[in-house]
């Protein structure tokens, strides 16, 4: 494990770090003025994302190079900006957006690799009539992208994240005609959903463990000592403490939107969606905002860990990240479309990145991170450079031959390959991949990761030599004759490929300049850093594993692509594993059968509920209603009428008798009259003697 | 009992008896009969009063029962002359029959 | 009391017994003249001679007589079917009984302090006279109209006989 420099936020943020909000914000202005745009405007929404993510990227440059600049002063700086949102009582709801190395560095990746895919997009969207409308998601999708690496509130973090999942639903359905693409959209949403709740759940219990939501904030913040160490403080369930569980909570989120085992189901899925998003969302960047969130709370991932050892949280990350990495390069060697191996290499990769931050920390795992944004956003765009030249056919098996048909795709798609197989010396992916095994060697609780990782390498390697030579090599198996793609697409391949071979100088062993930059010391050239003990070793298990992988790859495919009718070369060897390796290893399934089998249940449940109780409950209260009016009409009819009516006919009666009392006859008038004075004389003669 | 105390008695049980007779008799000539008993009654009453009052030499009792006597004639003629009217027109004196007030 | 004053109170009473009792019309008649006549002689014995034999003039020469003759005038001497008393006679008699019993009530209540005896009051018919002329003057005029009144209106309704029968 290496040592981390604390870092002391400035007092005062410099005019940079005030106005590094705009890095996020201007392509959200650009996607909501792209959403008013009617279809027919194609140039004025593609102007305003390219340009909006043009002046980002000149920003984040900016605020790279000022930080890079004060990092060679010598200060270790982080520019935090924070704003109070809400405030209720003495607890505040606040916001605010971080200046430091991994945010610098992951602010210029994004916004440099999405300019890149923003401009070949113009060429391979050509001719879709949703134009318009692909600008305004990709803009808004960058500009939640940036928000994510940006925030220093853990709230606003968790908004741009779901606006990040938001646009990856509504990229990935882009073609929502499709059911499949419908369907996939859907799964990819759900699936990181499920994370997203632990996630919310570790946010919760953060906030109400620390008291704030801000990461940093003058000590005060929760990956700061003060906050930390109450968090140790606090045991939880299962022997974890405050700290680990909430790490493990977080790690659920992040492995959702990483497509880690057992949540990645979606990720091969999403592959629907045009090829310049899969390029940019599930390649370069959503799918590493899992790995930077884990990078950002690496503090309270690592809190509690003595010298030299390791957290349970940490321990988790690098399990899974080493298991997943194996799972999915397994099954890549088994497909046939060209995205989904490059999707299945994506998911373990991403595995590799979790196991590099979980051994060796941030750097580490940044380090691959960079270097993997760059050639899998190579090999995406490559693909989708293919998959244009063969007018829209992805299956390998019907492609071949195109080395001589798309000569700059296929050299550019080689780059990519060789740095993503880790080809000593020359590529990035080498020395970041090489990042990570030497971590996992010297890893203090087991060697396993570190096996599985070298294996994984075998089989990464293996798989894209398959992949390279089904499509470029052989023949051609098509039908129509492929060509060669437009300028505006082989232009960012270029760039791309470019970067993939150059980025690898910034970490090799003789000069780690990007560990030194992000863990916030200096660097020196020192060429014996070569001769550290163990790492040649290192280095030539890799190489050979990386030739090992290469050479099977060229024995069993070169010369032998079959057709589609045909049994694959390995298939042939090994069909019953292939068969397993090639249906997924029916992780689906079993979702289908546990998930989705009990899910199904409970919802004939709901049904049945709603329909029988809750209906029938209300059913029962209309009936009573119903009842009640009878009875009030029959009270209303018979008693109340009928005593009203039987009243007045008593009254008519009663009057009838009292009118008998008018007899006209002069006596009983006579009679009344002397009992009336005989009454009045008897009471006042009685009253008069008493 | 004193003098005046039993020709008060005596007054009081003729005014009754005429009351008795006006009230049960059916013939109307009856009834003016009974009403001349009851006004004899309290020519009686008068009298008596008068002579065992305190100021007899005043003559008041005096005089007032024969203003009496003279509006009672006066009264039986004007009854007794209806009665015969009546008894024209309804060729009956049955004051149950008489119910043309009724109502 | 002496015995006279019981023999005339008897008879006073019989006769006005026999007078709402008696079924004969002209029998009643008669039987009330013998009522006016014990009346006189009771006035008579309280030394009111003047209204006595004003009573015995007016009362059974005049009244009596004139109740005879709408009697007669009237066929009231027939029997009639029904029966001479009213269908509810009954009600009548009590009522009239509960007059007599709060009348004597009044009396034996109040017997304590009505006076015994007090000196015999002589007054001449002067003195009546004197009276009628001096201060009863305008009763004796409202009576003269009354009387007036009274016949005049006797005549007329006794003239309309004539008129009336159509």
């Amino acid at each position: 494990m290496h040592e981390t420099i604390s870092f002391t936020p400035q007092l005062m943020a410099s005019p940079i770090a005030v106005i590094v909000w705009l890095i996020p914000a201007l392509p959200i202005v650009a996607a909501g003025v792209a959403s008013l745009l009617k279809q027919p405007k194609r140039k004025l929404s593609a102007t305003l994302a390219i340009g909006a993510m043009c002046i980002s990227f000149m920003l984040s440059l900016i605020s790279f190079v000022h930080i890079v600049g004060e990092w060679m002063q010598g200060i270790a700086a982080r520019e935090v900006v924070n704003i109070t949102w809400i405030q209720i009582g003495t607890t505040n709801v606040d916001l605010g957006w971080v200046l430091d190395p991994l945010s610098a560095v992951m602010l210029v990746m994004v916004t440099f690799v999405g300019l890149l895919i923003f401009i070949y997009s113009t060429g391979y969207m050509k001719d879709d009539e949703n134009y318009t409308r692909f600008f305004c998601f990709l803009s808004l999708f960058a500009g939640a992208m940036l928000g994510v690496v940006i925030s220093n509130s853990i709230l606003l973090l968790f908004m741009c994240w779901e606006i990040v999942g938001l646009t990856s639903y509504l990229l990935i359905g882009f073609w929502y005609q499709k059911p499949s693409a419908a369907a996939a959209a859907k799964k990819a949403f759900l699936t990181t959903r499920i994370g997203d709740v632990f996630f919310l759940l570790g946010i919760v219990w953060l906030f109400s463990q620390t008291g704030t939501l801000l990461f940093y904030n003058y000590g005060a913040g929760s990956m700061e000592a003060g906050a930390l160490a109450g968090l140790l403080a606090q045991p939880a369930a299962w022997g974890l403490t405050a700290a680990g569980a909430i790490a493990l909570l977080i790690f659920a989120g992040a492995a959702g939107k990483s497509g880690q085992f057992p949540l990645h189901v979606w990720l091969p899925d999403a592959m629907e969606g045009p090829t310049p998003v899969s390029a940019l969302i599930h390649a370069a960047t959503m799918v590493a905002a899992g790995v930077y969130l884990i990078a950002r709370v690496y503090p309270l991932m690592a809190a509690g860990a003595l010298a030299g050892g390791t957290t349970t949280a940490l321990t988790v990350v690098t399990w899974v990240g080493a298991f997943t990495a194996v799972f999915a390069a397994l099954i890549a060697v088994a497909q046939n479309d060209i995205k989904r191996i490059l999707a299945y290499s994506t998911i373990s990769q991403l595995g590799y990145m979790m196991a590099g931050l979980g051994m060796g920390g941030v750097a580490v795992g940044i380090f691959h991170l960079i270097t993997h944004a760059f050639f899998k956003a190579l090999l995406f765009l490559g693909a989708g450079s293919v998959i244009h030249g063969c007018h829209g056919e992805q299956d390998i098996r019907k492609m071949g031959g195109l080395k001589s048909d798309m000569p700059l795709t296929f050299l550019t798609y080689a780059i990519g390959m060789l740095a993503l197989c880790g080809f000593p010396l020359l590529f990035s992916g080498f020395w970041s991949k090489d990042g990570i095994l030497e971590a996992a060697e010297h890893w203090s609780v087991a060697k396993t990761p570190f096996y599985l990782l070298v294996f994984g390498a075998l089989l990464t390697a293996f798989y894209m030599m398959r992949q390279v030579i089904y499509v470029f090599g052989g023949h051609w198996r098509g039908g129509k004759a492929a060509h060669e793609s437009s300028t505006v697409m082989i232009a960012p391949l270029s760039f791309l490929a470019f970067f993939a071979i150059a980025l690898g100088a910034i970490g090799t062993p003789a000069w780690p300049w990007f560990r030194a930059f992000l863990d916030g010391h200096a660097a020196a050239f020192n060429p014996h850093g070569f001769l550290e003990p163990g790492l040649p070793a290192l280095m030539g298990i890799s190489t050979v594993v990386v030739a090992l992988g290469l050479f099977l790859g060229w024995r069993l495919y070169a010369d032998r692509t079959p057709k589609p009718s045909q049994p694959d070369a390995l298939e042939q060897i090994a069909p019953l594993p292939w068969g397993w390796l090639r249906d997924r290893l029916y992780v689906d399934e079993l979702y289908g059968v546990t998930v989705i089998a009990f899910y199904r249940w409970w919802a004939r449940v709901a049904d049945w509920l709603d329909r029988r109780i809750w209906g029938g409950a209300v059913a029962g209260v209309v009936f009573a209603f119903a009842l009640w009016a009878r009875l009030n009409r029959f009270l209303d009819t018979n008693v109340v009428d009928g005593g009203f009516d039987k009243g007045c006919d008593e009254l008519a009666v009663g009057g009838g008798l009292l009118s008998r009392v008018q007899s006209g006859r002069v006596q009983s008038y006579l009679r009344i009259l002397a009992l009336a004075v005989v009454l009045l004389a008897a009471f006042l003669i009685w009253s008069s003697m008493a | 009992m004193t003098p005046l105390a039993s020709y008060l008695l005596v007054a009081a049980l003729l005014f009754s008896i005429g009351l008795a007779g006006a009230l049960t008799r059916r013939n109307a000539i009856l009834v003016l009969i009974g009403i001349e008993l009851m006004l004899n009654a309290a020519n009686l009453n008068l009298i008596a009063f008068w002579r065992y009052g305190p100021h007899p030499e005043r003559m008041t009792g005096m005089i007032f029962a024969i203003f009496s006597i003279a509006v009672a004639a006066a009264e039986a003629a004007v009854g007794l002359g209806l009665v015969i009217q009546i008894h024209r027109h309804a060729k009956t004196t049955d004051l149950d029959a008489m119910n043309r007030m009724k109502g | 009391m002496s015995f006279a004053f019981y023999l005339v109170v008897a008879l006073t009473v019989a006769g006005a017994l026999a007078a709402v009792m008696l079924k004969n019309t002209v029998h009643c008649a008669l039987a009330l003249t013998v009522a006016f006549a014990g009346l006189a002689l009771l006035f008579l014995q309280l030394d009111a001679q003047f209204a006595g034999f004003a009573q015995i003039l007016v009362y059974i020469g005049a009244v009596a007589i004139l109740v005879v003759f709408a009697i007669l005038l009237t066929k009231g001497s027939e029997t009639p079917r029904d029966g001479v008393y009213s269908h509810n006679w009954f009600v009548g008699l009590v009522i009239a009984a509960g007059v007599f019993a709060v009348l004597g009530w009044a009396v034996m209540g109040s017997a304590r302090i009505l006076p015994h005896e007090t000196a015999v009051p002589t007054v001449t018919v002067l003195e009546i006279g004197n009276a009628l002329v001096g201060r009863y003057v305008l009763a004796l005029e409202i009576v003269a109209v009354l009387l007036t009144a009274a016949t005049i209106g006797a005549v007329i309704v006794a003239m309309h006989e004539k008129e009336g029968k159509s």
